[in-house]
């Protein structure tokens, strides 16, 4: 790597400090239940696992300090810019770049003619070509690119491009899709690489028990049976899409790139820019968000595309409303639930039908439909059960990644038959839920068994128990505190509280036979006599915090305090996706692994030297150390100039895939479970929503890091309450019409509640340090529990989501 | 694009005559999330910011003249006592970043149905005026003749906003808006209401609900009608809930909105009705008992 990259990729290097300060704040609420741990770990470090040192990256985020991929600088560096469709379904019949290559300090206009290698790409499957080929399928698709000295340049350039379009009806709702021969196929059939067919990316049906006829019917005292719809969310990570592309001496790319998965992002690359993977490059660059809006690639190969071509560093930085085209969605749902339950509650079977608008191309929706069919029927033991999850493919903006996946969508529609069904019963929601929450021993819709502890219904009652927030006292009112707050719309005036719960189920890792491991590299060496230890992995820092817990799973590994960390690049081998609430078990698991084999290196050095034979040997405090006969020497002294430098990978357990028509199959690798209680105040004349509190319970099976835990469960709260009231993606006719965040909202600090957490710990014996994934399981479980309480302030059923004051007002 | 940064008020109306086509900027909180989207290429722009003159407000009289740059957060600190109605749609305006940097004339120059102070000064009276300047001279133009379409207001290319006129408040004023958030809102719709017991009148105001920021003239002379006939400006009795329900609609009936990405027409229609008694609920309280404590 030459001087210049160096000075780059210093942005992404991090170090982790060792402070207290984070004991302040947030962790008031937690309570620790259970056993400990599952293996006895001396905390030799109080910035060990267990502790909340803070993060490396925080203080420079919140003083606008953070050098993001958007910042990133180059001698001699071009600019590049996107031509996209205005359409959402057109033939090209023509582009003709000559206009736009005559404007003074354009270096290069491509387009898929230019295209060196192989012109698709795709997480899954294949089908999205890197620029569009003769059609688009969405509105916002790249159709060619421009390099130039200045972005004003570039954009004028793009401006000049003229492309003939014949424009199409587009292929939007589900009856078109699922009638191609009548309205047309997104993907012509002869050009499918799916598995699907028609226009279905993926299906997925699942039965279990006696499945879901009419003499199981027959068994239930009360049917419920509803629709529901979500409407399209966005991951609104603050950071654009943005990279730099720099063309080697040896004809490959370094990219530094803002993604979630280094690896995935190369292995789609190398064959576009028709390179050997080794010569594709990748490093990390800073990361403003992602939640799974960076799964997919977006600038990443045309950066490297122009950068090619002109052989000079190409830097793309998307504006706000093209980061909005350039990134997959959450899936849009049309979903059916029908439940049945006995007079006492037992439910009896479930049914339903999940329809999940991919958009026009596939990005993970097999994925996301997997865990739809086998997690949408929630935390529950339901003895029949029948699904069919599909998603389509469509005209509209394609969908993907987003945090919960595939699970958000389900829980709002079994936890709003959960709430139907209670009323029907007349019986308290919580209990209802209760009396059917699976536990350690049950078994899944599919056939899987939960092996580890699932205390779905105690996580309801602390939910419940934990105390109510007073009621709004309209002598003393803070007008900050109601709906509408400082808009003025009320003083007290048609505000009315509503209470709801919820809990919901998520799956951690990939799933369905995904051997998605994950590398670490730890090297201990002895630097200003101190021993230090560094940490080199590919894991993708997106603000979750892996790099604060890399740090301490070392300190408590090694005995040693300092811990340095590597730049993520593709110089190691691959951490997976950050995604999936994984990388803490995954990358964490990884580095706990090469961290042991360290420290045997480290003690078997020692035991060749000076021949110890006490098998109770450990590293504390920056020395050897035998628990019965105390220190024995330094690192220090037992390392002198050598380092130890050693590589692990850790794979999670094998899973496999689903069964397609019956979704039998061990196909998940651990299962994580939150619960909420909800309190709103509605202005029901205005349809305003205010939510007062929202509380969570969440098992975490090992807090690593308690604060950032905390963190993690409070944003996936917020990024739920969203969903419940205000993010929504609008679409069309295929055309987006909301792609800023003057008018995509998100929640704000007025919007956003207390959030009370309650922190269980009770081990997973399959994960390392007994840990659960954090990140999603709130986001899926939050939102039902705000629909619920906006349902019990307003009494209205409120079947779609996120809730508008058009559907609290009958005015829509 | 040329960038002009004149120093004096008469060196920015010169460069305005020479570029009638620039476009002026102070806060720049509307102009470069224009310009940042790609939604306006000015050939010019005019930087008013070295202009002191224009973030100064003075009271002489019964009238307070507020410099068009004045933004909203000194608007809400120091102005909340003779613009109250001014003041509360100031609180709505953007975030605290926004609102140290945005002020009225640049809502006035973008002329926008949903900028927020619209409604407040429409409903401050028929005697706010805007004070526009250019190089031939100075004009001032009644707020019920500024909006004249969509994002147009009656200015000439070659004029500048230099100040409002908006009389001190005799009385109470309210102003809601609504958004799907509870801040930092483009507003779906908007509502600004006014008692003027002096002149024995009542001012209103409508945003986001029609092309351009307007007045519900048949409400206010109802109720205009209602209070003399009754003699309630004297005896500040209740007005009763079917004065309130009536003037609702009639501020209902005013507002010809659209369905947008933002709400639907009929949601605006009904929020606005429900705005409407509200404020007018609560400015007649606050009278009432103004009447009550004096008697």
């Amino acid at each position: 790597m030459n001087e210049r990259s160096e000075r780059i990729i210093q942005h992404s290097a991090w170090r982790s400090h060792r402070t207290s300060e984070a004991r302040a704040g947030g962790l008031s609420t937690r309570t620790i239940q259970g056993q400990k741990n599952l293996q006895d770990i001396r905390q030799a470090s109080k910035d060990g696992i267990g502790g909340s040192p803070l993060r490396p990256d925080g203080t420079l985020k919140v003083k606008g300090e953070f050098a993001y991929s958007s910042d990133m600088w180059h001698e001699d560096m071009l600019w590049g810019m996107a031509l996209r469709s205005p359409h959402p379904r057109a033939n090209i019949l023509s582009v003709d770049i000559s206009d736009a290559l005559k404007v003074p300090g354009v270096y290069a206009v491509l387009t898929h003619d230019d295209i060196p290698g192989t012109k698709y790409y795709g997480l899954e499957i294949q089908d999205q070509p890197a620029l569009a080929i003769d059609k688009v399928r969405y509105h916002g698709e790249a159709i060619a690119l421009v390099a130039a000295d200045h972005p004003e340049t570039a954009r004028r350039a793009v401006k000049k491009i003229k492309v003939e379009y014949e424009v199409l009806t587009p292929i939007v709702t589900e009856e078109q899709c699922l009638n191609p021969e009548v309205y047309g196929y997104v993907h012509e059939p002869h050009e499918y690489k799916s598995h699907g067919s028609g226009n279905i990316v993926h299906s997925q049906k699942l039965v279990s028990g006696g499945g879901v006829t009419d003499e199981i019917r027959a068994l239930a005292d009360v049917i419920i049976k509803s629709d529901y719809e979500v409407g399209m969310q966005d991951q609104a990570f603050l950071g654009p899409e943005s990279g730099l592309a720099v063309p080697a001496e040896d004809g490959g790319i370094d990219l530094y790139i803002a993604t979630q998965w280094l690896h995935v992002d190369r292995q789609q690359m190398a064959p576009v820019l028709a390179l050997p993977e080794e010569k594709v490059r990748l490093t990390l660059a800073g990361v403003g968000g992602a939640f799974g809006g960076r799964e997919d690639l977006s600038m990443q190969i045309h950066a490297c595309l122009l950068a090619q071509h002109t052989g000079k560093p190409v830097k793309i930085v998307y504006a706000r409303d093209e980061s909005f085209f350039g990134h997959v969605h959450r899936h849009p749902a049309k979903m059916t639930y029908e439940h049945g339950a006995t007079r006492d509650g037992r439910l009896v079977f479930a049914d339903a039908r999940i329809v999940l608008d991919g958009g026009a191309y596939a990005s993970a929706s097999p994925a996301v439909v997997g865990n739809a069919a086998s997690l949408g029927h929630g935390p529950y033991v339901i003895p029949n059960v029948r699904m069919e999850a599909i998603a389509l493919y469509s005209n509209n903006p394609s969908c993907g990644a987003m945090r919960g996946f595939g699970a958000v969508q389900a829980a709002f529609a079994y936890e709003s038959q959960m709430d139907k069904l209670a009323a029907a019963l007349d019986m308290d929601p919580v209990e209802l839920r209760q009396l059917n929450a699976m536990a350690e021993g049950d078994y899944m819709p599919t056939g899987q068994q939960i092996d580890s502890p699932a205390p779905v219904a105690e996580l309801l009652q602390r939910v419940k128990d934990m105390p109510l927030p007073p009621p709004l006292d309209l002598d003393n009112l803070d007008i900050r505190q109601i709906p509408g707050a400082l808009s003025n719309t009320s003083h007290g005036e048609g505000i009315v509280r509503g209470i709801g719960y919820s809990v919901g189920i998520k799956n951690v890792g990939f799933s369905e036979g995904f051997d998605d491991y994950s590398t670490a590299r730890v090297r201990i060496e002895v630097i200003g006599g101190e021993p230090v230890a560094m940490v080199h992995t590919a894991m993708a820092e997106v603000g979750q915090g892996g790099v604060t817990v890399h740090a301490q799973i070392v300190r408590t590994e090694l005995g040693v305090e300092q811990v340095t960390i590597h730049p993520a690049n593709t110089e190691v081998g691959s951490a997976g996706s950050t995604s999936a609430s994984r990388q803490t078990y995954m990358t964490g698991g990884a580095v706990k692994l090469a961290a042991e084999a360290v420290k045997q290196a480290v003690i078997d050095k020692g035991r060749r030297r000076y021949g110890w034979t006490q098998s109770d040997l450990t590293l504390i405090g920056g020395k050897v150390v035998s628990e019965s006969q105390g220190a024995l020497i330094s690192v220090v002294d037992l390392l002198g100039d050598e380092a130890i430098d050693l590589t692990r990978e850790h794979h999670h357990r094998p899973t496999v895939p689903f069964d397609k028509e019956t979704g039998q199959g061990f196909g998940h690798v651990q299962y994580t479970f939150c619960a909420n209680r909800a309190v709103v105040d509605v202005d029901v004349e205005l349809g305003l929503v205010k939510v007062v509190e929202l509380t969570a319970a969440q098992d975490v099976g090992r807090a690593l890091n308690p604060l950032s835990v905390v963190g993690q469960i409070q944003g996936g709260c917020t990024q739920a309450l969203g969903l419940a009231v205000m993010e929504e993606i609008i679409v069309k006719d295929g055309k987006v019409r909301n792609a800023s965040f003057t008018d995509y909202l998100i929640p704000t600090i007025l919007d956003t509640p207390p959030i009370p957490v309650d922190v269980l710990e009770r081990p997973d014996p399959h994960a390392p340090y007994g840990l659960r994934g954090v990140g999603e399981a709130p986001t899926v479980s939050a939102t039902p529990s705000i629909v619920a309480a906006i349902r019990a302030a307003t009494g209205l059923a409120l079947n779609r989501i996120p809730v508008r004051p058009e559907h609290l007002t009958d005015t829509l | 694009m040329e960038f002009l940064r004149p120093a004096t008020w008469d060196e920015a109306l010169a460069a305005k005559a020479e570029y009638p086509t620039a476009l002026p900027i102070s806060g720049g909180t509307d102009v470069m999330v224009e310009m940042n989207f790609d939604v306006h290429r000015p050939s010019a722009i005019l930087d008013l910011n070295r202009i002191t003159e224009l973030t100064e407000w003075s009271i002489d009289g019964d009238v307070v003249r507020l410099g068009a740059s004045v933004p909203y957060s000194r608007i809400i600190n120091e102005l909340s006592g003779p613009l109250p109605g001014l003041a509360l749609a100031a609180h709505t305006v953007g975030s605290p970043q926004i609102r140290n940097r945005g002020g009225v004339g640049g809502n006035l120059g973008a002329a926008s149905p949903a900028g927020d102070s619209h409604p407040a000064l429409l409903a401050a009276g028929r005697d706010v005026f805007v004070e526009v300047a250019s190089v031939r001279g100075t004009r001032m133009i009644a707020i019920d003749d500024f909006y004249v379409g969509v994002k147009r207001n009656s200015m000439e290319q070659d004029e500048l906003i230099r100040a409002v006129h908006i009389p001190v408040a005799d009385g109470p004023q309210q102003f809601s808006k609504i958004g799907t958030r509870n801040a930092m809102v483009i507003a779906v719709c908007a509502f600004g209401f006014a008692l003027h017991p002096k002149n024995g009148t009542v001012g209103t105001g409508i945003g986001s609900a029609a092309p351009t920021p307007r007045r519900a003239v048949e409400a206010e002379q109802y109720l205009q009608g209602v209070l003399a006939e009754r003699g309630l400006w004297e005896s500040g009795d209740l007005l009763g809930t079917e004065v309130i329900q009536k003037f609702g609609e009639l501020v209902k009936a005013a507002a010809s909105p659209i369905d947008d990405v933002r709400g639907t027409a009929d949601y605006r229609r009904h929020a606005l009705a429900v705005m409407a008694r509200r404020t007018l609920t609560w400015t007649w309280n606050d009278y009432s008992k103004q009447i009550r404590s004096a008697a």
